[in-house]
Parts: structure tokens; sequence; C-alpha cells
């Protein structure tokens, strides 16, 4: 039997990473459009007012913009697989060494926002659907949809008036002190952006676990866990959050995409060194290299955590393979 | 004389139809106003949307005019009921006027997005074949990046701005709208009723845009309104970063961006706009959950 699972399982791990290549293609070509579909000559926004004509002509050259537009995305493909994602004019810089220096940033970020989201939401959801329409279910609803309604960069000046500036509990910029610090310093700089980040994750998925819960919780096998006289915290930790575990799964990967795209608000906010507010900057600066090397980078890891999240759904839900 | 065989038809079984679809919306009706927190969300939209409408009359300022001897006023300062800003506009009339702008901008891309959405959906379910295929892709790779990540990429291509700002975040929720349609579109398909009026020679366009779009209208309903609050928050945090709306013209998310250096001496500028924003998003949100449980059967 496990070996006919096992071999269910590659072949739905096969199947479904063969199905991520076309949407990674397309979000080359959505990546690769940022530049070409952006009004006006790059090569003229990017060196500015001040550039000569020969300069723009040799930047022309050197980007390829004088080629037809399938060689160009060919070769720029060619060139992102081999690792080169261009060189940023306003840096000086190459690209690819400078947006994975800022995504550690960001990738720290997400990451505490994310097990601040666990933690609370699935906590949150599951007292709320095990004691629905109790003072409690109601209490952690409410906030749940007050926590979806709240503007990231609203929650974190909030979190910075009253613990940095009235408190003084916690710093209001950067990643690690000036003259460097271990985890401890760096989990202290944390707290408050990935409290900020978190909120509205932890939020929406306190709702999703509760109505996931709540649909397992009415099946006639928990009431037969019941029946025979199972506790209820292994009736709750056995039957119905294994089953329930698929749904709250999939609101889970959502919120990685919405942490990601959230980190570049809140790095923002908080002055956080990450890939976000390096964006925000190329952006107004006009460094296409540097926004589309963020972009696909944010981009690719979104579509592999996906594939992460669907593969896991086979390894706990085994009639998923065979579908 | 097909043509006018359908329309007998139709109008022979409207007076059932419809006195049906009464009665269900009765009833929708009915659970909606028993609901203590969709009224709640109706009432925070309703004050909300009337004080943008009637900023020019209730506004008791002109929110640009500028006082530099009353530079950051506290709150119930005589003559500046919420205080004034960093150049001693008020707060009150620049939060009114801004109303406008956050509310319309996020309302018009809600709208866009729908009308997209709902297009690229009925083609896909309806057509079928590569349309959908190429549709259901497309929208696979939008869905591929982060939500507000695709909105700063279509900025970047597009240049920052008020109408760019609306055309990004619309875009990136055509798949919201797409999906919702297209599973719809392929419900009613199936459905003996469709079917009926096919065998009668209804003309696929008709039958797409009377039958199917009309049974897509629920559940369309429900999705603009939980929407509407994502993408004032969308729309806001863009004009934060400074990607959305520019000077002079300002809305919520640029009061809050501007102010942010002066909530150390005036917490007060950074708090109003960011509660301005979360009140529409709240207001917004409880009125959508309040509609879907009303709409919704099942929960009945």
């Amino acid at each position: 039997m496990a070996a006919v699972g096992g071999a269910g399982l590659q072949g739905y791990l096969v199947r479904r990473i063969l199905l991520a290549l076309p949407v990674l293609v397309g979000v080359s070509l959505l990546v690769f459009g940022v530049m070409r579909l952006a009004p006006g000559d790059p090569a003229a926004i990017m060196l500015g007012a001040q550039a000569t004509r020969e300069d723009v002509e040799r930047l022309r050259r050197d980007l390829g913009l004088d080629r037809p537009v399938a060689v160009q995305y060919a070769q720029w493909m060619g060139r992102v697989l081999r690792g080169d994602l261009g060189r940023s004019i306003p840096l000086g810089r190459e690209v690819l060494p400078e947006v994975l220096l800022r995504f550690k940033a960001t990738v720290v970020l997400t990451a505490g926002a994310l097990v601040i989201a666990i933690a609370v939401g699935l906590t949150a959801g599951i007292v709320s659907a095990t004691r629905q329409y109790s003072w409690l279910d109601k209490l952690s609803m409410a906030v749940a949809v007050t926590g979806v309604s709240l503007p990231v960069f609203w929650t974190g000046i909030m979190l910075i008036l009253v613990f940095a500036l009235s408190l003084r509990w916690f710093p209001s910029a950067g990643m690690v002190s000036p003259y460097g610090g271990g985890l401890d310093d760096l989990l202290w700089h944390l707290a408050l952006p990935a409290l900020t980040l978190g909120t509205a994750s932890a939020a929406a998925v306190a709702r999703l676990t509760r109505s996931s819960v709540l649909e397992i919780i009415r099946q006639d096998y928990v009431r037969a866990a019941r029946a025979k006289g199972l506790a209820e915290r292994a009736v709750v930790a056995r039957h119905v959050l294994k089953n329930a575990l698929n749904p709250i799964l999939t609101v889970i990967g959502v919120q990685v995409g919405y942490l990601l795209g959230g980190a570049i608000l809140t790095e923002t906010v908080f002055s956080w060194p990450g890939l976000g507010s390096m964006m925000v900057r190329a952006i107004q600066a006009r460094d296409y290299p540097l926004v589309q090397g963020g972009v696909l980078l944010i981009a690719t890891t979104f579509v592999l955590v996906n594939l992460v999240v669907d593969l896991l759904y086979a390894v706990f839900d085994p009639r998923i393979r065979y579908e | 004389m097909s043509a006018i065989r359908v329309s007998g038809a139709g109008t022979t079984l409207a007076p059932a139809g419809a006195a049906r679809g009464r009665s269900t919306l009765s009833e929708a009706a009915r659970m909606f106003r028993r609901s203590g927190s969709a009224m709640f969300g109706l009432a925070l939209v309703v004050v909300l949307g009337a004080a943008a409408v009637l900023a020019p009359l209730l506004a008791p300022h002109d929110p640009d005019v500028i006082d530099t001897a009353r530079r950051l006023a506290r709150p119930l300062t005589p003559g500046h009921l919420l205080g004034t800003d960093e150049f001693g506009r008020d707060l009150l009339s620049r939060l009114l006027h801004g109303a406008r702008t956050s509310l319309v901008v996020g309302l018009a891309a809600t709208a866009l997005a729908a009308a997209a959405g709902s297009v690229c959906g009925l083609l896909a379910g309806f057509v079928g074949r590569w349309v959908d295929q190429l549709v259901m892709r497309s929208i696979d790779t939008l869905m591929a990046f982060p939500y507000f990540l695709l909105a700063i990429a279509i900025i970047a291509t597009l240049g920052p701005g008020l109408v760019n700002g609306m055309v990004a975040v619309a875009i990136v929720n055509i798949p919201f709208y797409g999906r919702i349609v297209r599973a719809t579109v392929l419900a009613v398909k199936q459905t003996e009723y469709v079917e009926a009026a096919r065998a009668l020679g209804v003309s696929e366009l008709r039958l797409s845009l009377t039958h199917v779009l009309r049974n897509c209208l629920a559940p369309l309903i429900v999705a603009v309104t939980l929407n509407v609050g994502g993408m004032i928050t969308a729309l806001a945090g863009l004009s934060f970063l400074g990607l959305g709306v520019q000077p002079p013209t300002s809305d919520w998310g640029s009061m809050l961006s501007s102010s942010r250096q002066y909530m150390n001496v005036a917490p007060h500028v950074a708090a109003l706009p960011g509660l301005a924003i979360f009140l529409a998003v709240l207001g917004f949100n409880l009125l959508g959950d309040g509609l879907r449980d009303a709409l919704d059967p099942r929960l009945r």
C-alpha cells in the first residue's frame, strides 16, 4: 500500500511541477513587459535628461533594445537563467547580489509575520469554532473582522506611536542596532514590523479556520468519535483538525502572497532594509533592471510556495494524489 | 418566429418567477436586517458616502488653504474641530474632500475590475475550448504575483498617478471576478432552463446576457462589496508610497504619508486619515459579509 501511495505521490509531484512551468513562463513574460511596455524610450528614461544621444544609443545596444522583441525576450531569459539580472544604473552595481541581500531581510519579515498569523489565527479559529456562539467566539470574530480591515501601513504607524515613541519598548526603525547585535537584537527589531504585517493575515486565517473546523465538526465521524467516549481535545486534534487542514493550508498559501506584497508597505513604514522599500525607490528612479529583479524574485518565490502548499495537500490527503 | 415564442414563454413565466424572486429577495432582506454587524456596516458606508458627496457643503474650510500660524493644531482647537496638518490646513475639511478621492477611485477601480473580470469569466465559461484555456492561463499568471506586488509592477510600467494606480489595482483584481463568473457560468450552463432556451433557438449572446449573467448577479454583488474595502486599502497604500495620487490632489493615503514625519509631535495628523480608511474598509467588509450571509441560501 505504501509503495502505491509513494508512486501516487511521485506522479502527482511531477504533474504539479509541470503545471508550474507555464505559470513561471507567464511570470517572466510579464516581468519582461515591465520595461518594454513603459511609455517612451527606456534607455533615455533610465539615463535621465542630462544623457547625451551617444550614451542613450550605447545603453540601447547594451540592453538589446535595438533588436526584435522576441529576440530581446530570449536573450533576457537566457541571462536570467544564468543568474544575470543586469546592472542598476543609479546604484552602479549588479542587480542579483543587491536583490538577494535585500530579499533576506524581506524573508525574515515575512517569516516573522507568518509565524504570528499562523499561531494567533489557528488558535483563535479553533477556540471560536469549538465554542461557537460563546462570548469568546463573538469577541474573536469581532477582533478578526477588525483585523482584516486594518490598513497595514496605519497599523504600523499606530504601533510605532504607542510602543516605540510613547512606551519606548521597541525600536521604530531598522533591522539591527547601529553597532550590530545577535538574534535577540534582530527579534527586538522584528517585533513591531512582524506584528504589523501579521495582524491582517492572522485575522484571515482565524476566520477561515473557524469555518473549516465548523464544517468538519458537524460530520458523522466526529459524532461517532465523541460517542465512543473520546475526550473533546482528542476529537479536535485527531479527527477535526486533520480534516480541516487543507482549506487552512490554502489560506496560509494565499497569505504568503499577501505578506510578500504587504511587506512592501511595512518595510517603508519601519525603514526595514528589504526588497519592498528598495523597489519603491527603484520605481521612482526608473531603475527598471532593479524593479524587474525584485518582482521576478518575489513572484518566483510565491509560485514555489504555492507548489509546496499543493504538495503538502497530497501528503496530508492521499485522495488528491489520484485526482 | 422563435423569438416571438421565446418572448411569449418569458412573459408567461415572468409572474411566477417574479413572485419567487420577490420572496427570495424579501427573505434575504429580512436576514440582512436582522444582522447587527451588517446594519452597522451599511450605516458606516452610508455615512462615509454622504460625507464624500456633501464634502463641499460640510467642510468648514477650504481644504487647500495654508495657515502657517496654526500648524499642527490639536483637535478641538477653536475653528478646527479635528485640528490642522503640517501646513495649517483644516484636517476635517481635508478628510471630507479626501473621502471623495478615496471612495470614488476605490469604487471606480472595483467597477473596472468587475466589468473586465466578468467579460473574461463569461467568455471563458461560455465559449470554452482555447478561449477558456487562454483566459485561465492568463488568470493563473496574474495570480502568481503577490497581490500588491503586481500593482507595483504595473505602476512601474505605467508610471505613478491617480488613474494609473486605479488601472493597476483593477488589473490585479480581474482574476477574482473572472473566476467567480466563470464558475457560475459553468454551473448555469448545465441547468435545464438554459438548455430549454437554447433548444428554443435563443442566440448564444442573448443566452449569456439574459440567463447566465443574471445568475451571476448575486455572487457578483457580494464579491464587489467584499472587494471594495481591499481596493480602497490598496489605492491608499499606493498613495502612501507616493505611487498613487500625486500632489496637489490628496486622498487619505497621501495624507497619512505626508503626516508621518510629524507623528511624534502631532499624532492625530497620522491617526485620523488612517482611521478614516479603516472605517471605510470595515464598513464595506461588514456589509459584504452581511450580503453574503443573506444571499447565500445554504446559510439559511
